[in-house]
């Protein structure tokens, strides 16, 4: 038989491996699907001084390589594969990849993004060329030569810094007034104490030139619009990210830069199916909200697992006719309603069976079939997996009408 | 697969006949020792091509000799004279392989 695992977290990013990693430990079979290493974009930042407890000297494959041991360690386990496409309408979801399919009873999405190209002329020529997105992965072949960094966030500022070890100047084009980057403060004000790197204010970058290998960017001042040939050998290009969603189902709500919208349990619009870490709609991303995210995930994960497992034993797939007693255990006089419910299901228990849901805990009697706090206590009776009747005041009467039914 | 660098490179690769692919890499590079495994594999299964590796730190003026200034870059040798190459980061194995193919027809 084909295997089901409880948990399928797709990608190997920070989210994807803290998802994994409370997944695991709550004892959910839970597998990652990644194409390569796992790691995500953290793995191509070198320096990573800002995930709590883990300050300077710490590396960004460092850091990711031990999440994925952690993961690893509480049972969950790493296929290697590429995402091809998703059912998540079915139970158990199935998720195809290149070599196989497999199936979980929760998804948690968490596939990143990747950076975001320029899109100018000799850009994609150039790629590899001295058109680089990757300082970690390409700086030390720039040692004595000169580069451009583009942009003025936290990424371009911060491997701008990491640049400047191995190239003779660093020249950092930002698109906004002298003095103003998206940066925050403190790497600010370390680059601005470097002497290798120099700022290029106003500018934004209108192509790429070069044969073979870069040769130079052609700059243009906004504020002049003045053009300028500007010799480099290297261009690093930081603008920012974006999500990989193209085999997200097309039904999922995306917000309108393309970036999954969630809950703040990470669930998305279709059951099961939950989103962490870069790819989330969210204010900040960073390695420490990607791991902060896929935690939630998981939880939420898992209590959606449970629920849905517990509802289909014991009311989607009862022989005999299921009375549903949704109920706030805050409220004494729902609670004792309740009571009479019991007491009217033990004197007829050979006909009748009782479920009773804490309907301001459960999320799937909310989800499914719209119970909300101001109706408890309510009752349903459930027969084949269907709801039969309602009974919104429940006492001796209504439920002695239950019997006729 | 041998392991070529800036002494031995113009023997291994330049005076080669037939093909020969080389693998730039680096050691800080994730995704070049990701696919590495993976170019290992496909060695035996060529044998008609010679492969070899070259760790662009310690090659740094070689890499830039031969074009390469972004890793991974894959680049294929025909009697000593470069035909053809793939470069950035979304490299896939199933790529490197299509052009092996090719170069044994």
């Amino acid at each position: 038989m084909e295997t089901i695992y409880d948990l399928l977290v797709l990608g190997g990013g920070p989210a994807g491996l803290a998802a994994a990693m409370y997944g695991a430990r709550a004892r959910m079979h839970t597998a990652i699907i990644e194409k390569g290493r796992p790691g995500g974009q953290a793995a191509t930042t070198e320096e990573l001084e800002n995930y709590p407890g883990f300050g300077r000297g710490t590396t960004g494959p460092g850091l990711t390589q031990a999440m994925a041991e952690h993961a690893q360690s509480f049972g969950a386990e790493l296929i290697k594969d590429s995402i091809v496409s998703l059912d998540v309408k079915s139970f158990p979801k199935k998720v195809t990849g290149k070599k196989g399919e497999y199936l979980g009873k929760a998804l948690v999405y968490a596939l990143g993004a990747e950076p975001r190209m320029l899109m100018v002329p000799g850009e994609g020529k150039l790629r590899g060329k001295g058109v680089s997105y990757c300082a970690t992965c390409d700086a030390d072949l720039f040692e004595e030569l000169e580069v451009a960094v583009v942009g003025s966030g936290d990424a371009a500022i911060e491997e701008a810094e990491y640049l400047s070890k191995f190239a003779d100047q660093v020249s950092i084009i930002v698109i906004h007034e002298e003095g103003k980057v998206d940066a925050n403060q403190v790497s600010f004000e370390r680059a601005q104490q470097n002497p290798k790197i120099k700022w290029v204010w106003n500018s934004i970058v209108k192509s790429v030139n070069g044969d073979e290998l870069v040769e130079s960017i052609t700059l243009k001042n906004i504020q002049t619009g003045e053009e300028s040939d500007y010799p480099v050998n290297g261009v690093f290009i930081f603008i920012g990210t974006v999500p990989l969603t193209d085999i997200f189902p097309a039904e999922v709500q995306l917000n309108p830069q393309g970036y999954i919208i969630t809950d703040e349990k990470m669930a998305t619009s279709l059951e099961g199916l939950f989103a962490a870490g870069d790819v989330r709609a969210k204010y900040l991303r960073q390695v420490v909200t990607a791991a902060s995210d896929g935690a939630i995930a998981a939880v939420a994960a898992e209590k959606y697992v449970h629920e849905t497992e517990l509802w289909k034993n014991q009311v989607i797939e009862a022989k005999k006719p299921v009375l549903v007693a949704y109920y706030n255990p805050a409220d004494m006089s729902g609670t004792e309603k309740i009571g009479i419910v019991d007491r009217f299901v033990r004197a007829n228990q050979e006909r009748f069976s009782l479920v009773k849901v804490d309907a301001t805990r459960n999320e799937l009697v909310g989800r499914r079939y719209h119970i909300t706090p101001d109706q408890l206590p309510k009752l349903h009776v459930f027969m084949n997996g269907e709801i039969k009747q309602e009974v919104a005041e429940i006492n001796e009467e209504s439920l002695n009408a239950i019997k006729n039914m | 697969m041998i392991a070529v660098n800036k002494d031995n490179f113009d023997n291994e690769v330049l005076g080669a006949s037939g093909i020969v692919m080389v693998d730039w890499w680096g050691p800080k590079c994730e995704r070049c020792l990701e696919l590495m495994p993976h170019v290992e594999d496909l060695a035996p299964k060529y044998p008609q091509i010679k492969f070899c590796s070259v760790d662009t730190s310690g090659n740094r003026r070689l890499a830039i000799s031969q074009k390469v200034l972004g890793l991974p870059a894959i680049l294929f040798y025909k009697d000593g004279q470069k035909i053809d190459e793939l470069s950035g980061q979304e490299i896939a194995p199933e790529d490197i392989e299509a052009k092996l193919k090719q170069y044994v027809e």
